[in-house]
């Protein structure tokens, strides 16, 4: 079963309370985090490909004490899978790494990525040392990830089996200097 | 003799990053950084992060800096090609990240297959807007590492600190 990406990203990030900074992908999972409606505490990103893991990284790591959910997509996570090794080194407590996987590159499309074929995402998580690693591939699984990114305490790594759909784009704002200072004020961070 | 003094260069850059407050220093496993990756792993207050491809550091910076944090990135000259395209993400949001690259393929390099990369590493960090300083001699490595950091974070710029392979020495290949 796959499951609707929009009503996904709602369900994870219902209530999110205001410690919660979230990175998105490039592509769809920015569109999917932007139709929720624009926060401060989002960082979209129009470029960068493989890099949201690593952003996510560096983010916990300077605010340890709140929480940090990557979202991206499973093309986006490929172009830098050798991030999980280096997140399973670090591990931050307050760091989640959730891949949507639709098994396509959407935004160039449809066509296959390597989740298609059996490269197993969740697999190479738990190899590199992320003992959580969870495949959601239902409602249920989905509702218990997001009560576990609400509490998180320990690093998490999830894939989302989402249906390899095209809903209407959501475009956030596009300069990144724009966003990263509204970023950095939304976390308090002095200019 | 000051030869000592001369040698220990990479333990005044590592106070020179304690003075500039990196909290996070992201790092590919090299031979000439190996002082400093070791001065980095052993503070507490420092988040020493190794890598499996240098781009990963310059993510990890953009992040750092979202969070009020600040990065260095310790690479060799092969890496600097590895770091291009997300350079792109530190010009488009100006994100500083400030870059410790030892040179290879430049004196005395026994292997050719670091000149290709080692001959461009200044025109291409130029092209992707960045300030580039070059080392030659340890007694100017604490001043302009300085002045890098204060140029990098103040100005929300990427900076590169290239240590000349004289600095650092001939890799030797048999034992």
């Amino acid at each position: 079963m796959r499951l609707d990406r929009r009503a996904a990203m709602a369900t994870l990030l219902a209530d999110r309370g205001h410690d919660l900074l979230v990175v998105p992908g490039l592509g769809s999972t920015t569109w999917d985090l932007a139709a929720l409606g624009d926060n401060d505490r989002d960082f979209y990103m129009w470029g960068a490909m493989g890099g949201a893991a690593m952003i996510g990284l560096g983010l916990a790591l300077a605010q340890p004490k709140r929480r940090v959910a990557v979202i991206t997509g499973d093309g986006e996570m490929l172009m830098g899978l050798g991030s999980l090794a280096t997140i399973g080194i670090q591990r931050p407590p307050n760091l989640a790494v959730i891949v949507f996987d639709n098994g396509v590159y959407g935004e160039t499309g449809m066509q296959p990525s390597h989740t298609q074929s059996g490269a197993d995402l969740v697999g190479v998580a738990k190899a590199c040392g992320i003992a959580t690693s969870l495949n959601i591939e239902d409602e249920a699984g989905l509702v218990d990830l997001a009560g576990r990114l609400k509490g998180l305490r320990e690093i998490l790594f999830a894939r989302v089996a989402i249906e390899a759909s095209e809903p209407p784009r959501v475009l956030p704002v596009r300069d990144g200097a724009a966003l990263k200072q509204r970023f950095r004020a939304a976390v308090g961070v002095k200019a | 003799m000051n030869a000592p003094a001369i040698a220990d260069w990479p333990d005044r850059l590592f106070e020179t990053l304690k003075r500039a407050d990196i909290a996070q220093v992201g790092y590919v496993p090299d031979a000439g950084h190996s002082r400093l990756i070791e001065c980095c792993r052993a503070d507490p207050q420092i988040h020493d992060v190794v890598l499996t491809t240098e781009e990963e550091g310059v993510a990890l910076a953009a992040g750092a800096w979202l969070g009020g944090a600040r990065a260095a990135l310790l690479m060799q000259s092969s890496g600097v090609g590895n770091c291009i395209n997300m350079l792109s993400l530190m010009r488009t949001c100006r994100f500083p990240i400030l870059m410790f690259i030892t040179m290879r393929g430049e004196w005395e390099e026994f292997n050719p297959w670091q000149v290709p990369m080692g001959s461009i590493v200044e025109p291409v960090l130029k092209l992707c807007e960045t300030q580039v300083y070059r080392v030659r001699e340890a007694s100017e490595v604490e001043g302009l590492a300085a002045r890098a950091a204060s140029q990098a974070f103040g100005d929300e710029r990427i900076v590169a600190v290239l240590l000349s392979q004289q600095l650092i020495g001939k890799k030797v290949w048999t034992k």
